[in-house]
């Protein structure tokens, strides 16, 4: 139905705006460290759940939109995001029969492959003297994809209705 | 590559707004919840403050003026009055290894990058990037940033890093022989165009003489409360130099200062 696939559509949409509000969250620095990249880990979520839906053009978008959300440069996560999309749509088939445990050994592959991305552009833009916690969010957004998971499994079980 | 950042910050500036909205909130509560007798507490020591500060700027003024007809005698320019806007700062995050901030006024309101931010106390950084609805600021404790600085004392010039912690400064470039010690204060000293001179900018806090090495390792502590400030004041210094005074404008005395403000 159409007025289905505008909810639908919305709902991405609003639940993409949150991980950017998320992603900017003012918390102490000590956290902030550890604040994964939520971003990445909704559109990883949708390209799996909804590959038909959610594709690269929408990572690129929403990468361009959080460049200059965190004042990077711009096209810095755009590349990156689109990246780690393909990759999803590509393998969205397979990493749906994987078992939990595997999924999440995929997630973390991802965000790593997507912190290296970032690291390489810093390098390129100035020789960057990064602190070790600049790896941190892959392992928090690891742990935090099943909260994800479970919370927009949540969102789209109520579009099923 | 600018004007695609600003016609995309028009979608994402909502986002900061929407973040910063809990913490401001929160203050209208606690605003809110202020009983009358410290309201009245509070107005009566600031009452007092400002009358301290008018009576030091009774002399402000014929001060300023004096140095500049010095000035002119000297046949030197000289930099005049500075404009202000409060702007405050939205609480969000942007990315854990930098010290950038976001206030809330942007091009609309004529911000452009590289202008100074204050603060009560001093320096607090510079415009980095204006969009429309917001800009953001890069304090002087980001390791990107120096600032050129005075010692108050002696006038030595010298510049100041940023150390990556709110409440350091390094000051990497003076010899160990250097008329310096703890205690002396930081002035910017206008040199580089970016921060008008004669601010505040940090004290000094520890001199260490490196026997090994040709510069001495000083650290400094800014003089801005850049972790506590929510309101922060965005500086147009008019670059415009005072012509020198020639002998038709003395006889009218301070003309080119009120022609320039």
């Amino acid at each position: 139905m159409r007025l289905n696939n505008y909810v639908g559509f919305f709902r991405i949409i609003l639940t993409l705006v949150l991980a950017m509000g998320l992603r900017i969250a003012p918390l102490p620095p000590s956290l902030a460290v550890l604040n994964p990249d939520w971003v990445l880990l909704v559109l990883i979520y949708w390209s799996l759940a909804m590959p038909e839906r959610v594709g690269i053009f929408h990572a690129w978008t929403f990468g361009l939109l959080t460049d200059v959300l965190t004042g990077r440069l711009l096209g810095q996560y755009a590349l990156a995001y689109s990246l780690i999309i393909y990759i999803c749509l590509k393998l969205h088939k397979r990493l749906r029969q994987f078992p939990f445990l595997q999924q999440g050994v995929f997630i973390f592959f991802c965000l790593l492959l997507s912190q290296l991305l970032l690291f390489f552009i810093k390098n390129l833009q100035h020789p960057a003297q990064l602190h070790a916690s600049f790896w941190l969010p892959v392992f928090t957004g690891t742990l935090s994809w099943p909260v994800v998971y479970a919370l927009l499994g949540f969102v789209s079980f109520f579009r099923r209705k | 590559m600018d004007g695609l950042r600003t016609t995309l910050s028009f979608f994402v500036d909502p986002i900061k707004y929407l973040v910063d909205l809990p913490s401001v909130l929160l203050d209208q509560i606690i605003d809110s919840a202020t009983t009358y007798r410290t309201l009245k507490l509070e107005n009566e020591s600031l009452r007092e403050e400002q009358l301290i500060h008018q009576t030091k700027l009774l002399k402000f003024a014929a001060l300023e003026k004096e140095n500049i007809r010095l000035r002119a005698l000297l046949e030197n320019s000289f930099k005049l009055g500075e404009q202000v806007l409060v702007a405050e700062l939205l609480s969000v995050n942007m990315e854990p290894y930098e010290h950038i901030v976001v206030v809330n006024k942007g091009t609309r309101f004529g911000v452009h990058p590289q202008q100074p931010v204050l603060d009560a106390n001093g320096v607090v950084g510079q415009v980095f990037r204006a969009l429309p609805f917001s800009s953001e600021i890069m304090l002087i404790t980001d390791p990107n940033h120096a600032i050129p600085v005075q010692v108050n004392r002696n006038g030595l010039l010298t510049i100041a890093v940023g150390s990556g912690q709110l409440n350091k400064l390094v000051l990497p470039y003076l010899p160990s022989n250097a008329d310096i010690r703890p205690g002396d204060l930081l002035i910017t000293s206008g040199l580089g165009g970016t921060f008008p001179q004669g601010y505040p900018v940090a004290v000094v806090d520890e001199f260490t003489s490196q026997p090994n090495k040709a510069f001495a390792s000083i650290t400094a502590t800014p003089k801005a409360l850049l972790d506590r400030n929510r309101e922060l004041m965005i500086v147009w210094s008019k670059s415009i130099p005072v012509p020198f005074i020639s002998k038709s404008v003395t006889s009218e005395a301070g003309s080119p200062v009120d022609a320039i403000k």
